[in-house]
């Protein structure tokens, strides 16, 4: 068991097929993992529409759309179609065929931006690239 | 009236014809064409010969427009003499016609190289629909065509070939390919292209016989190296046919020569088009030519002040995703020029742009030709370029393509083929009511040359028309501008087989959510499972084979064909909604039971249990047939529609198709299943069954038009899979049978499957069984996954204090 401010071995490489998503449990919560073929993108498993599994959206270069009414939400800044509709985002980074993720890294970020004031509400651009396997 | 005879048909002659009828109508116009077809878009034959464009599609004069002009047309008439004394012309049928005004338009022959024995069965030209029409005749999958010449028409002859299925080689006598309009760079990239596509490319080779007893067997190049061919088209090139001119005294270098008003060196006779020479120059490309016409129209119907002046030269190849354009001066040996050059060789972009004394004197573009109206302006208006220059390889960034358009000038040309400006687009939308594609090519001639305007006259529709419809015919979205049927064949001629491949071919490199479903069908439906399937082209429901409810749960709807069922199937299917709990169990409009609310990472292991296959309840695909008891128990039943049903459900099943395909089979006309408001629906008579298809009961409601009536259930069920595979082929996706038939008419259906010849009619049932041999059940999966986690809930490998 690891502390919130670590980074977390949560998948491998190989479980997220090139351009779609898998959902992972991570306690009581589901990341949705996306393989975009030089990096991983990860990003809450759940629209802020209705709650649709995002994990199971179609992906369209770094945009995913959502599985139940086609709600678009862009991978890299957890954006959606309206200023109020995003998604958290999560860094992540590669290490023997094992994708890592930093929980931590939303919660500093968050902070920061908070500090800066109120205007935004999502995590700017993340992920690590990664060496194609 | 005065009597004007044109002899020509072409382009030039007839654009001539129609300028004239602007002025004033005062001729009694005949038009001789040694062609037997009215006046068609002679650069568009490429397309005809590549498959994208029927013989119809490129007729730019029908009939109607000769006979509302009172003209005498007289096609299948070669002019063979001229008495320029007594103004008559002699046709070869030995018809004598007199004339006050003689206007020469005969165009241009091809230019056959000194070859030995070149007149071999299997030689062609490439200069006319007939040329056309024998090529497409002669041409099969897997044969060896060479095309010699590298030119404009060499290459776009070469694609049509290779999208036919031939296999084919360019030979070219230069060094680099066209020559004329580009440099040994410009020339490279276009040549890299070709390869890509599968054309090879054999270059500084000279070819000096054909081979073959009679019929082509190769041909022979200068050095004794030789290569095999079945076909040989020959593209060298053209020269003016000017044999009429010599034949009327006139004056004649390698054209008639014309002076600025297109007065020859008889006050009676004018000459337009390829076949004349105006100040040293012969021109081949249509933009010249509607120049002309223009200029000799004025003069002709006593207008005479305008002066042609000379074109600019510029050319643009057609073929669909080799994008070359050329202008101006191309060479690099201008005195005191300026050249400024941008390559890329990973995209395939080269674009150089030659600049003298502060103007454009020539561009070369190569890969990307998006912009090639911001040059010919250039060209045209001898633009001063120093306070452009940061933006001479690429304009300046633009916020959308409605800018862009917003930002002409109204003088700049927006086709250049017919010399349309853009303020002549908007002045037409504006007072003469133009709102479509359609009606803007007819009013003003714009996109009826190569068409590559077509996109920029759209975006001015759409930016000035505010009810502007994009044509019907068209494309799935904007990440693959391909009209869907293009698409189809292209996929089919080009062999791709994969999603991305024609996405980075064809497309943005990207897709979306709309085009790569379409993509994945067609490629199923072409390839019949000999394609890379690729399941992130696809919709969650066709990852895991089952429908995404709200929550995020699956729906399982297993096969049961036509409605029929049994205790143990019953029994097994409740046993697995106690096991899983499943949280409702529903009977569904199709006769069918649905178990709602399953987990994705059940799915495996409810189908095991339940030994059942897909329904398919959750694609694009077919669904059920709907029966009656027919004669098994109902007393007014004619037809056996159970067994009739699920024969028919069986051989469809596993399939995919354009949208849904739901069906029904009823034993009497009282019609108890519905069948007439099914995509496809058997209706029992006494003694026959009609096949009907087409209906509706959803959000639109519409009745199934009849298809054929049929005598036997075997003959049905061969009309219904006639049906079924046209609609598989042909229709847009997510089309469903009500809006296909509709579209296409059902008349039209019935001649394409039904009443179609023998061979059409085992294709289409030969492909079927090919796709239903291929096909299986999707649910099968639960034992060889498509991949590891396709229905794994995936755990996180360390755990985490939440």
């Amino acid at each position: 068991m690891k502390a919130l401010d670590a980074w977390v071995r949560i998948a491998r490489c190989s479980d997220i097929p090139l351009r779609e998503g898998r959902a992972v449990t991570l306690g009581t919560r589901e990341i949705a993992i996306f393989n975009l073929g030089d990096r991983f993108l990860a990003i809450d498993n759940r629209c802020p529409h209705k709650g649709g599994p995002l994990a199971d959206g179609m992906v369209s270069g770094t945009t995913v759309v959502c599985p139940l009414h086609a709600w678009k939400l862009s991978l890299e800044t957890g954006n959606g179609p309206s200023a109020s509709s995003c998604v958290e985002t999560f860094r992540t980074r590669v290490e023997d065929e094992t994708i890592l993720l930093d929980l931590s890294s939303k919660h500093a970020e968050a902070e920061e931006l908070a500090a800066q004031g109120p205007a935004r509400l999502c995590v700017p651009p993340r992920g690590t690239a990664v060496a194609a396997d | 009236m005065k009597r004007l005879v044109v002899v020509g048909n072409g382009m030039a002659g007839v654009a001539c014809v129609e300028q004239i009828l602007r002025h004033s109508p005062q001729f009694q116009i005949t038009i001789f064409g040694d062609e037997t077809h009215v006046n068609y878009n002679r650069i568009l034959l490429s397309s005809v010969l590549a498959g994208e464009k029927s013989d119809e599609d490129i007729v730019l004069n029908g009939l109607d427009w000769y006979k509302k002009n009172n003209i005498d047309l007289r096609l299948g008439v070669r002019i063979v003499g001229i008495d320029s004394k007594a103004k008559t012309v002699t046709g070869d049928d030995g018809s004598v016609t007199p004339f006050d005004k003689l206007l020469l338009a005969t165009g241009s022959v091809p230019l056959i190289p000194s070859i030995d024995e070149v007149k071999k069965d299997g030689v062609f030209v490439f200069r006319n629909l007939d040329d056309t029409r024998a090529l497409l005749e002669r041409c099969r999958p897997g044969l060896k065509a060479v095309v010699i010449g590298g030119g404009l028409l060499g290459l776009e002859a070469a694609r049509g070939l290779q999208v036919q299925g031939c296999d084919v080689t360019v030979v070219h006598l230069m060094e680099w390919l066209m020559e004329r309009q580009l440099d040994t760079a410009g020339g490279g990239y276009l040549a890299a292209k070709m390869n890509q596509m599968g054309i090879t490319v054999l270059l500084g080779l000279s070819t000096t016989a054909i081979l073959g007893n009679g019929k082509v067997e190769g041909v022979q190049f200068k050095g004794g190296g030789s290569i095999a061919a079945d076909l040989v088209v020959i593209a060298a090139g053209i020269r003016p046919n000017v044999s009429l001119g010599h034949e009327a005294g006139l004056e004649v270098k390698r054209g008639i020569v014309v002076n600025d008003y297109m007065e020859t060196s008889h006050p009676d006779i004018f000459a337009v088009g390829e076949c004349v020479q105006h100040n040293g120059i012969c021109y081949g490309l249509v933009a010249p030519l509607i120049e002309q016409a223009k200029v000799l129209a004025a003069t002709i119907t006593g207008n005479k002040g305008p002066k042609y002046q000379g074109s600019v030269l510029a050319s643009k190849l057609k073929i669909m995703g080799v994008d070359v354009f050329s202008a101006g001066e191309i060479g690099d040996k201008l005195d005191g020029s300026e050249v400024i050059r941008y390559e890329d060789p990973a995209l395939g972009i080269y674009r150089k742009v030659t600049l003298k004394d502060g103007k454009l004197a020539g561009v070369i573009l190569v890969g990307d030709t998006a912009d090639s109206h911001r040059y010919m302006d250039w060209l045209r208006t001898g633009k001063d370029l120093v306070p452009l220059r940061r933006q001479l390889l690429f304009p300046a960034p633009v916020e959308d393509v409605g800018l862009d358009i917003a930002q002409m000038a109204d003088s700049e040309t927006v086709c250049g083929c017919m010399g349309v400006a853009k303020g002549t687009i908007i002045h037409a939308i504006h007072e003469k009511g133009v709102h479509t594609l359609a009606q803007l090519k007819e009013c003003t001639r714009a996109s009826t040359g190569c068409g590559s305007c077509a996109g920029l006259c759209q975006s001015l529709l759409k930016a000035v028309v505010p009810e502007f419809e994009e044509d019907v015919r068209n494309r799935i979205c904007k990440c693959i501008p391909i009209a869907e049927d293009q698409l189809r064949e292209i996929l089919r001629s080009q062999r791709l087989k994969s999603v991305q491949e024609a996405l980075e071919i064809y497309g943005d490199g990207v897709g979306c959510e709309v085009c790569k479903p379409a993509l994945s069908y067609m490629l199923d439906m072409l390839w019949c499972g000999d394609h890379d399937e690729d399941r992130s082209a696809r919709f969650i429901n066709d990852r895991v084979h089952a429908n995404i409810q709200k929550d995020g749960t699956f729906s399982v709807v297993p096969r049961i064909r036509g409605g029929v069922t049994s205790a143990a199937e019953l029994r097994r299917i409740a046993d697995v909604a106690d096991k899983y709990r499943v949280p409702m169990v529903k009977i569904t409009g199709s006769q069918r039971i649905d178990l709602l609310g399953v987990k994705k990472s059940d799915l495996p292991s409810v189908w095991a249990d339940l030994g059942m296959p897909s329904g398919q309840a959750y694609t694009k695909g077919v669904r059920m047939v709907k029966t009656c008891v027919g004669t098994e128990f109902c007393r007014f039943g004619v037809q056996d529609s159970t067994s009739a049903g699920i024969e028919m459900e069986r051989r469809f099943e596993n399939l995919f198709t354009p949208h849904k395909v739901k069906m029904g089979a009823v034993g009497c006309p009282r019609n108890c299943a519905e069948a007439t408001v099914k995509d496809i629906g058997l209706v029992g008579q006494e003694g026959s069954w009609q096949v009907v298809v087409g209906g509706a009961a959803g959000k639109k409601v519409r009745k199934a038009d009849l298809l054929i009536t049929a005598e036997t259930t075997e003959q049905a069920l061969e009309a219904a899979s006639l049906f079924f595979q046209y609609y598989r082929e042909s229709a847009n996706y997510l089309e469903r049978t009500y809006d296909f038939v509709e579209r296409v008419g059902i008349e039209k259906v019935r001649k394409d499957t039904v009443y179609a010849t023998d061979a059409v009619k085992e294709g289409l049932l030969e492909r079927l069984r090919k796709s239903k041999d291929r096909s299986s059940d999707a649910w099968l999966e639960r034992d060889i996954p498509h991949n590891t986690t396709q229905f794994i809930q995936i755990k996180s490998l360390e755990e985490v204090f939440a």
